[in-house]
């Protein structure tokens, strides 16, 4: 808003008492990830000791060093690194398609195929219904389970078809077909190009899903060759954890601290986080940008 | 004069019914194309979402592996009989509902209040970078995110402990303790997702007209009434379709974070219906009992979300569908 005008006196308190209360909200979401960064950076014992609050103390890379050193953690990384790949490029391939038909209005039996679409945002098998087909399907312990099982999200797909309905202009399209086009040539040489954003927060949303994901695994993969990197955190971070709190509730507080092996445990801990969550904190602040303009107002109304 | 317009009229009318026929083969061939794009998504929609639809009744019959689902012997409403006559039936409510409650009192208005006061940041540098940091935590997975709660909550070595022994206070086993795990559960989701839900009103806010704010300006409004009398308003749809969302999912809490803040200890509140399904059905494989427990769930959902849904109506209000 570019209204040039003198400010009152109430309005200048109430600009300050807007941007305290936003720093305060920015500086509390801050300080958990710079104490994570920090600390991965430290000494682990100064960690322990609480001597890190804010900075690094007794700077070291030994953990980064473990981490990459780590079969387990550097497996369900590859693991991860192609799953997202894979599935991510299914993902587009299945909502794409299917949100551009959708798009179009004069489309026979649209209403009832949304209908449908809609309908299992708010109903479905549920978890164990879902696990029996996929046994039924011989999906269990197969790569394939991760990929397929999350091909489409109804969510997403209701986004990308408001998109493609209030978003890409229609008589570029009306042009082409009159020139002779298919609708497919349409949609891979027209209407894809001028989507380049919601290709990009789509994949975004469906990626990060993808990455962070570890409850299928959970349930369909046993075989520790085909874990991602998040069940392997989870045995770092959540397992060893858990049982070293459980331990100390029970006592065995300082046994446990000088125990090497929680001194190498409590070393990894940090960088892994920062390892596994640096690959998706680097990209979204390339298409924020996006986030605010129609691509979110997908409106959810179907 | 009048002669030679009609053999052209003729000639023109077969011209037109052959420019229909093609044109309709055109448009048969367009949308067959249509479909074809539609096909893979259809397919998707049949197998995984609406196959397991079929796999709900194990949940009145007693689900043997060896028969398979079709196979296996009815049993009618026993194992709903049975989950609703069990100890667990009232702590499972109660803990579910007192979760969920809990985020949606205290998760719908904050994002509001930040939206609000983040679209009066007057410094556009900066209110870009206050967005870039609020929605950092959403991209952090849940095992990430759980993984730092025990991080910062660690008895021993934890930030929080650290700073009660400072005081001079007894460390505290937040973990373990089955008073907190709601505050945890609840007020980390709100660190993780209160910037990235205040998207969504962001974007409603920016659709306000500028012309009622520069009204207002002239009126001699200062911004706190323009933020209540017009933004604030603004909000009401946007607002009204989340709430109904948020109803309707009262009941399924996601067993995804409760999963893995869950132990011996804290139990006593941890444990929500999403979780005793899983535990239940892929843990101790009792099938055919946690599918009913699923359904009866599912089913509350889908009740509870209509009905808001048309009471929504009634009132006049935004309705989802």
């Amino acid at each position: 808003m570019a209204i040039k005008i003198k400010q009152s006196r109430t309005d200048r308190i109430f600009d300050a008492v807007v941007l305290v209360l936003m720093t305060l909200l920015m500086l509390v979401v801050l300080y958990p990830l710079i104490y994570i960064v920090s600390a991965s950076v430290s000494d682990p014992d100064m960690v322990n000791q609480g001597k890190i609050w804010l900075y690094p103390v007794g700077f070291t890379l030994e953990g980064y060093y473990r981490v990459f050193q780590d079969a387990e953690i550097l497996l369900g990384y590859r693991n991860t690194i192609f799953y997202t790949v894979v599935g991510t490029l299914l993902n587009l391939a299945l909502t794409l398609t299917a949100a551009f038909s959708l798009s179009k209005k004069d489309l026979a039996g649209r209403n009832v195929i949304m209908f449908f679409i809609a309908f299992t945002m708010y109903f479905s098998g549920g978890m164990i219904p879902s696990y029996l087909l996929m046994k039924n399907l011989g999906l269990i312990n197969s790569w394939l389970v991760l990929i397929v099982s999350s091909g489409i999200s109804t969510y997403n797909l209701i986004i990308s078809r408001t998109f493609f309905q209030n978003g890409v202009p229609q008589d570029i399209e009306e042009a082409a077909f009159i020139d002779g086009c298919s609708p497919v040539r349409a949609f891979v040489s027209i209407v894809l190009p001028l989507s380049k954003a919601l290709i990009g927060v789509m994949a975004l949303y469906y990626g990060v899903s993808h990455w962070n994901s570890y409850f299928s695994a959970l349930i369909y993969v046993t075989d520790r060759s085909k874990i991602p990197l998040q069940l392997v955190l989870r045995e770092i971070l959540i397992e060893q954890q858990m049982k070293a709190t459980m331990m100390q509730a029970g006592g065995f507080v300082d046994e446990l601290l000088l125990d090497a092996q929680v001194r190498l445990a409590s070393l990894v801990r940090f960088s892994v986080i920062i390892v596994s969550s640096l690959p998706v904190l680097i990209v979204y602040p390339f298409l924020q940008k996006y986030f605010n303009q129609g691509v979110m107002i997908g409106s959810i109304k179907g | 004069m009048n002669a030679q317009p009609i053999p052209a009229r003729t000639n023109k009318d077969l011209d037109y019914r052959q420019m229909r026929r093609s044109r309709r083969r055109a448009r048969f061939l367009r949308n067959y194309q249509y479909y074809l794009l539609l096909l893979p998504a259809l397919i998707w929609y049949a197998v995984f979402a609406y196959a397991p639809m079929y796999g709900i009744q194990i949940a009145f019959k007693n689900f043997n592996g060896a028969k398979g689902i079709w196979g296996s012997k009815w049993v009618g409403l026993r194992h709903f009989e049975a989950f609703f006559n069990s100890y667990f039936f009232p702590v499972l409510l109660e803990n579910t509902l007192a979760l969920s409650l809990y985020s949606l009192v205290v998760g719908m208005p904050i994002p509001i209040i930040v939206a609000l006061l983040l679209n009066e940041v007057r410094n556009q540098r900066y209110k870009r970078f206050i967005q870039t940091v609020t929605y950092a935590p959403h991209f952090i997975s849940t095992v990430v995110l759980v993984g730092m709660i025990l991080i910062v909550l660690s008895p021993s070595t934890g930030l929080v402990n650290m700073a009660r022994r400072a005081l001079g206070m007894e460390s505290y086993y937040y973990m373990t303790d089955p008073a907190a795990f709601r505050h945890i559960y609840v007020w980390s989701g709100i660190w993780q997702n209160v910037g990235w839900s205040s998207i969504i009103y962001l974007a409603a806010l920016s659709a306000v007209n500028a012309e009622l704010h520069e009204a207002a300006v002239i009126d001699g409004a200062t911004r706190l009434q323009r933020l209540w009398y017009l933004n604030i308003p603004t909000l009401k749809p946007t607002f009204t379709i989340l709430l109904i969302l948020s109803v309707g999912s009262l009941m399924s809490v996601g067993h995804e974070k409760v999963l893995l803040m869950q132990n011996d200890l804290n139990r006593t509140t941890a444990n929500i219906i999403s979780t005793y399904v899983y535990e239940r059905g892929l843990i101790r494989g009792d099938f055919s009992f946690s599918a009913a427990v699923s359904l009866f769930n599912n089913v509350i959902n889908f009740v509870l979300l209509v009905s808001v849904n048309f009471i929504s109506r009634r009132l006049g209000e935004t309705s989802l569908f």
